[in-house]
């Protein structure tokens, strides 16, 4: 990818930056500057939340040319908490534990490289939502690693 | 408006042309058409192809294959629409006779596929796809068709398995069809335990990656005659579109463009859902069949799978489909696959299908979808008598 078109994608890529619809409230991503429910303009940046669920999934064994590296891996559709559906990969996560309306976040991630001495991209994926670690000390239980 | 008919038809089998490229596989496929009308000149030439500037860094094919042929001087341009462009460039050479522009156009949809890897095959396709939103994300044309039919399956409580009569129809069409690139049947049993390309998506739920070209002349209809003595009648040419990018759709599952344009197709030609004696639609994948029957309105939401298995599909059934194998099974070189439906309707409608002949085929209909379905198009065509 050429670095000015990395450059370009920079807000969508790593804030998840959409479009708020001034006229009817729609939330867009990815940003489309007429809005697909009212076809007013809708230009006003709108940064989503990045947490949503599992819509649908697959895992590619077959990949472009540029992400054999990372073969197999998983790509879904994130249903966003604000309504738009999104293409991007999962992580942190094997296939056997992905299933429809698993609830994730947004992690910025290398979407893939160029070589040697090309761009390497960063962007989106989505991984489960982490839950806060609970600790419940015990002193009598062994720890095993 | 002027009526447009089909006077002459060609192809090349479809398969692994190792010893033909883009010009002469076009070349055969045009010759055999214009031997098949018989006409001395062409006003046009129109090239339905999605792959040649990535696959073999040739573009500007209007010029390349009409030089080719030895058209000196005539006009010719190439038409992209992703995997629809066979239809599109039909589209446009439709209304350039329809309109008056010009009496003898050749259509020809020509794709070479197989000089390249896999990897590049598989990002090729997907440029089909939104570049910025989709392909960046390591999404291929298999994995946007899993995520429909995971979806579909989640929706609506189908097993994979119950996917397996649209391929096992497709292969055992294909078998009749000299052209076919994979002329053999399947069972039911190979169909469950083929091999994942992109789950719920098998091996044997996918079209084959391959090379071919086919061909059309079109006239006015009312000049067909001196040149045919079977025409077929272009009765609806409709192009609709969608968003390019699933996840654009409000509801994914919903193919819009395939609706609209048979809703258009319907309209134009004055005919009835029940009135079509078969159907030649955009089996990329078995879900893009369940989805297009649906959106087209011969099965209702949710159905389409459900029409397959009661048979409704196969050559006897209500609606025929795939009736020469189908992508599935006759070979899906992108660019070329809508003239290859147009091609095999124009058989069905001449009474020349051979085994596969549906008896007193009067109105076939074509369906060639563009991406998981951003352009979608359809043509109705009638036997002439």
């Amino acid at each position: 990818m050429h670095p000015a078109r990395a450059w370009r994608g920079r807000s969508q890529r790593y804030r998840l930056e959409g479009e708020i619809c001034e006229g009817c409230g729609a939330r867009l991503f990815p940003p489309r500057d007429i809005c697909p429910e009212c076809q007013r303009p809708a230009r006003t940046p709108y940064p989503l939340s990045g947490r949503g669920e599992v819509y649908s999934y697959t895992v590619v064994y077959e990949p472009p040319a540029g992400y054999e590296e990372q073969v197999p891996y998983i790509v879904a559709l994130i249903k966003l908490e604000e309504g738009p559906l999104v293409s991007a990969m999962l992580t942190d996560v094997g296939p056997e534990e992905v299933y429809i309306g698993m609830p994730v976040e947004m992690v910025t991630r290398v979407l893939h490289r160029q070589g040697e001495h090309g761009v390497i991209a960063y962007g989106y994926k989505f991984r489960p939502i982490l839950r806060r670690a609970v600790t419940i000390p015990s002193p009598s239980a062994p720890v095993t690693a | 408006m002027r009526e447009v008919a089909i006077i002459g038809i060609g192809q090349t089998p479809v398969g692994e042309h190792w010893d033909k490229g883009l010009r002469e596989l076009a070349l055969e496929a045009l010759e055999a058409a214009i031997r098949d009308a018989g006409v001395e000149r062409l006003d046009a030439l129109y090239i339905g192809n999605m792959l040649s500037g990535q696959v073999e860094a040739q573009e500007h094919l209007g010029a390349l294959v009409a030089d080719f042929a030895g058209m000196h001087g005539v006009e010719a341009v190439k038409v992209e629409a992703a995997c629809a462009s066979g239809a599109a460039a039909l589209r446009i050479g439709y209304a350039m006779v329809a309109g008056g522009l010009a009496d003898f156009v050749a259509v020809v949809g020509v794709e070479k596929m197989t000089d390249a890897s896999g990897e590049t095959i598989t990002a090729a396709l997907a440029t089909a796809a939104d570049a910025e939103y989709e392909a960046v994300h390591g999404m291929t044309f298999t994995a946007l068709n899993a995520l429909l039919m995971r979806r579909y399956m989640h929706e609506y409580g189908y097993r994979r398995e119950d996917f397996a009569p649209f391929s096992i129809n497709a292969h055992r069409n294909a078998v009749h069809n000299p052209y076919a690139m994979l002329r053999f049947p399947i069972t039911a049993e190979a169909f469950a335990s083929a091999r994942m390309i992109a789950d719920p998506i098998t091996l044997l739920d996918a079209s084959p990656v391959c090379d071919g070209a086919a061909a059309v002349i079109l006239c006015p209809a009312d000049q067909a005659r001196a040149f045919q003595e079977r025409p077929v009648r272009i009765r609806a040419s409709t192009v609709a579109t969608d968003t390019v990018a699933l996840h654009d759709r409000r509801d994914p599952l919903w193919l819009e463009a395939a609706a609209l344009s048979a809703y258009r197709a319907f309209q134009q030609a004055g005919v009835r859902l029940e009135d079509i004696d078969f159907f030649e639609l955009h089996d990329a994948f078995t879900i893009m069949a369940a989805l297009s029957l649906e959106a087209s309105g011969f099965a209702p939401r949710g159905r389409g799978v459900a029409m397959a298995l009661e048979g409704a599909i196969f050559r006897d059934g209500r609606l025929p489909i795939a009736t020469m194998g189908g992508l599935k099974a006759r070979g899906h070189p992108v660019g070329a696959t809508g003239i290859y439906q147009v091609v095999e309707a124009v058989l069905q409608l001449r009474g020349q299908a051979g085994p596969n002949q549906i008896p007193h085929a009067r109105l076939g209909m074509t369906q060639n979808i563009g991406g998981t379905g951003a352009t979608v198009i359809t043509h109705i065509l009638e036997a002439m008598d």
